[in-house]
């Protein structure tokens, strides 16, 4: 596994040269859009996973013209879309209420934390991450996340994870996934041993579609990642542990909460360690 | 960032207006429900023109239902999987012309009850004498809910019983007594069973008998071989109960034809009913799963026809518990109430309106509009009637609810939604499940009083017209229990007391009643529909075999009309397709039809 440094302008949402780019590559940004598709077209396909297309829709259109508002008004040029398509599919799969309204309220805090929540240049939260964990805190009444669709069966799961362990690791960030799934399997374990609840339950949400969404996309978002390949398996090694620890208070929605409160902390720690004051002290990797 | 200080500031204004937003929305929501400051009853007289008084005790009934206990093997959920067997239908099964009570018992050894109504407000258990109390024996299985429908066309409603085993056929003795005829019948030996209905489905004037399987029928709950009994999907299971359509053969006995018309499905049903939605005179048949979507069979009088994704209400899996039907927009067509399970924080299902819209070439469609009626959110919702509590022309709904309660402070929703999300090989295995170590799930839930302004809104009064029980409600039936032209209800609650709350109406409103009788039809015109037009509206209703969750409502059809109506007419759809119509109908009358010859 290659370790590699990315400079800091690249994570901007701007659209990047393709011509030179190759496929499967970190920079071909239409991998993880059509990966994320492919999910959302063979869930439906096969179980009818989409309550409603037109809330779905509604996320993405509202994600994609955030982002383009934005985007055209703080940097001066149109943006390059993958990003907020991701946004917004992963809100309209993630997200499940009744109403249409939490879908636009969603995408839109989404969008518009990657332009108001930012440290030298950078946003500090992966936008769906952040959305989604904000609308379940305050909107609880309104909304849930997705947690039962999928049909619970073993044949979709082992595809999806073929799939994008696969995408993942062409991406050359299999680490990160590997690294989150070892230590939620340990923690799980391990609190199963604390509590006496039989180990499949605690092993039993990762193998719901949720995580599927959260270990391919949110936690390996490259734009919310530290640099280092060692400081991103720390990384997802810590929000495993945080989400252990809201697991031993009954937190529904703890990979969420946990990713939450340990991604921009590590980024902003990441951030400062390599900014031009700091540099000299930056640790090389 | 190329903009400059106050671009961003604007922006970061914009962003906490964002933030703010979830807050302002549930102060808005708050201001269009009802405030409830107490209970009285001349406000509540005032204000909705009805209010329900709890009278189960004055009346004679002390009835407490007792769940059942299945095998040891699943101690550690047992109050999650044995949740359910508290049932209620009414019936006037001596022909007296006043309603009684026949309520389901789970435990084994324990008795169901006939509450034989005594016309004075009282009302007697007279289950034992009538040889329908003692129906819970080892062995037997355990009481899961009850229908009525005069199989045999003499004039008296039979009992059939569905069990978590063997189901049971009795046979009415012209009101003196029932007679076990269920070997006769032909039917299954064991089903483990949550809904069933009566309903004419080929129009030969013989009650047909459908019975929808919960948990599959090889499997004997008190004696279980592996802990591998729990659905394989919360969504999409379909390793549930087999369902059977009985038809009646006119001599006792019943065949089983379910495959051979079209109705072939082991989804986990929870909840039935049989309607004419379309019109064609032909009743289809709706049902409603756990774990999964609803299914509608339309019905050509001689096969079925699963149209649940063609029609809409077949494509969003949820819970399915329940399944009323009400002409609530006064259109003379039925919307189809369906209830699921609304837990805030954890899961959202919302409960579904079903409300049709004809297309072109006679199809039927059907939009969910529970979210806009104001009638979606329910709480781990259960049995669910439409009924004009206020008699003021438009249908009011009635929902009950509330899973297990146990310890208030102790709830077992983080580990039940941890486990439902995963595999299917770890959630159908109940050894894979945490103890509920006597943890409650959606417990001590408040009830719904739904009232229809007639303007496309709903408004829950339940406080305001003093329903405060947080009983876990399983079956809620309607029925004009002392003949006032007043709507009462009855509540079955698992584990807990029946209920029976008395309605006291507002006098400036007027009623009418039909008690129907089919002669070339089936007997108890099961499937007839009545439609009543006054002062430029119309409602229809129809006499049902079963509806909402394990009940039965009274067979005479209720219509509220408001102040000073004026009926134009009245039009009366036979089973058998005789159509009368009757011009000189009065208000606050009850009229006894009989099919014309």
């Amino acid at each position: 596994m290659s370790r590699q440094t990315i400079e800091p302008q690249r994570m901007e949402p701007l659209a990047a040269p393709m011509q030179k780019t190759r496929w499967f590559s970190l920079e071909n940004r239409f991998v993880p859009p059509l990966f994320i598709t492919l999910i959302l077209v063979v869930g439906h396909l096969s179980f009818g996973m989409l309550e409603s297309y037109q809330k779905t829709f509604i996320a993405i259109g509202t994600s994609l013209l955030a982002e383009l508002v934005l985007g055209r008004i703080f940097h001066g040029k149109w943006p390059h879309l993958a990003s907020a398509y991701i946004t917004g599919i992963s809100v309209g799969i993630l997200l499940r209420s009744p109403a249409f309204w939490p879908y636009v309220l969603c995408s839109l805090i989404s969008i518009t934390s990657k332009y108001v929540l930012r440290m030298k240049g950078r946003h500090l939260w992966n936008p769906s991450n952040f959305g989604i964990s904000v609308l379940l805190a305050l909107a609880g009444d309104f909304v849930t996340s997705l947690s039962i669709q999928w049909g619970n069966f073993l044949w979709p799961m082992l595809v999806i994870w073929a799939l994008g362990a696969t995408i993942i690791w062409r991406l050359r960030r299999f680490h990160i996934t590997g690294t989150y799934v070892a230590s939620f399997i340990v923690f799980a374990v391990f609190r199963s041993w604390m509590t006496g609840a039989p180990w499949q339950s605690e092993i039993a949400p990762i193998t719901g579609p949720e995580y599927q969404l959260f270990i391919f996309f949110m936690i390996t978002d490259p734009k919310t990642t530290v640099r280092s390949w060692k400081g991103q398996c720390i990384v997802a090694f810590l929000v495993a542990l945080v989400e252990m620890i809201l697991r031993f208070n009954q937190a529904i929605y703890a990979p969420f909460y946990a990713l939450f409160m340990v991604g921009p902390v590590a980024l902003a720690l990441d951030i400062w360690l390599h900014s031009p004051r700091t540099k000299s002290f930056a640790p090389t990797v | 960032m190329k903009r400059g200080p106050a671009a961003r500031i604007l922006l970061g204004v914009f962003f906490f207006a964002l933030l703010l937003t979830p807050f302002a929305i549930r102060i808005i929501s708050a201001r269009r429900s009802v405030a409830s400051n107490g209970f009285t009853s001349s406000a509540a007289l005032e204000r909705h023109g009805f209010y329900f008084t709890e009278v189960s005790k004055s009346a004679g009934v002390n009835f407490i239902h007792q769940a059942p206990t299945l095998d040891p093997k699943l101690k550690g959920i047992m109050p999650q999987v044995a949740s359910m067997g508290a049932s209620v239908s009414i019936v006037d099964f001596d022909h007296d012309g006043w309603s009684d009570i026949y309520v389901t018992n789970s435990a084994e050894g324990s008795n169901n009850a006939l509450y034989r109504n005594q016309h004075d407000g009282t009302f007697k258990d007279v289950a034992p004498e009538m040889g329908v109390a003692n129906v819970n024996q080892p062995g037997t299985g355990v009481s899961m809910g009850a229908i009525w429908g005069d199989y045999d066309n003499d004039g008296y409603e039979d009992l059939l019983l569905i069990k978590w085993g063997r189901p049971e056929l009795f046979h009415n003795d012209s009101g003196r007594g029932f007679t076990r005829v269920t070997e006769q019948a032909n039917l299954p030996k064991w089903i483990n069973a949550n809904t069933a209905v009566w309903f004419d489905y080929d129009g030969d004037g013989l009650l047909d008998l459908f019975i929808g399987g919960y948990y599959s029928e090889a499997l004997d709950l008190w004696h279980l071989s592996s802990t591998k009994i729990m659905p394989d999907s919360f969504e999409y299971a379909k390793n549930g109960g087999r369902k059977y359509l009985f038809h009646n053969l006119g001599n006792g006995k019943f065949e089983e034809i379910s495959d051979k018309v079209g109705i072939n499905s082991r989804r986990w049903a929870l909840a039935s009913s049989a309607i004419d939605l379309r019109g064609t005179g032909h009743p289809d048949l709706f049902i409603a799963n756990d774990y999964g979507v609803s299914e509608l069979y339309l019905n050509d009088g001689k096969n079925f026809r699963e149209s649940g994704e063609q029609t809409g209400i077949g494509f969003a899996p949820k819970s399915g518990m329940n399944v009323a039907f009400g002409d609530i927009m006064n259109q003379g067509k039925y919307a189809i109430y369906v209830s699921n399970i609304s837990e805030e924080g954890v899961l959202i299902q919302g409960n579904n309106l079903w409300m049709p819209r004809d297309e072109p070439n006679g199809i039927i469609k059907f939009d969910n509009l529970a979210r806009d009626l104001g009638i979606e959110l329910g709480g781990w919702s259960f049995g669910a009637q439409f009924a004009d509590f206020n008699n003021d022309g438009n249908l009011d709904l009635y929902l009950t609810n509330g899973y297990v309660s146990q310890d208030k402070n102790r709830s077992y929703w983080y580990d039940f939604s941890k486990v439902a999300g995963g595999n299917s090989t770890i959630i159908s295995d109940e050894k894979n499940w945490p103890d509920m170590d006597n943890r409650s799930l959606s417990g001590y839930q408040q009830k719904r009083v739904w009232v229809n302004d007639g303007a496309g809104r709903f408004v829950d009064v339940a406080h305001a017209v003093g329903i405060t029980d947080t009983y876990d409600g399983r079956a809620v039936a309607v029925a004009d229990l002392w003949n006032r032209g007043a709507i009462d209800v009855v509540v079955a609650n698992q584990r807990g007391p029946l209920l029976i709350y008395k309605n006291t109406v507002t006098q400036a409103n007027r009623w009418v009643e039909f008690e129907l009788e089919g002669t070339k039809s089936n007997r108890s015109a099961i499937g007839a529909q009545v439609t009543v037009f006054w002062d430029g509206q119309q409602q229809a209703q129809s006499v049902s075999g079963g509806s909402g969750f394990a009940a039965q409502n009274q067979r005479r059809l209720h219509f509220g009309l408001g102040k000073h109506p004026n009926i134009e007419k009245v039009l009366v759809r036979w089973p058998s397709g005789t159509v009368e119509t009757l011009n000189k109908i009065s208000s606050d009358q009850r009229y006894k039809l009989r099919e014309p010859q």
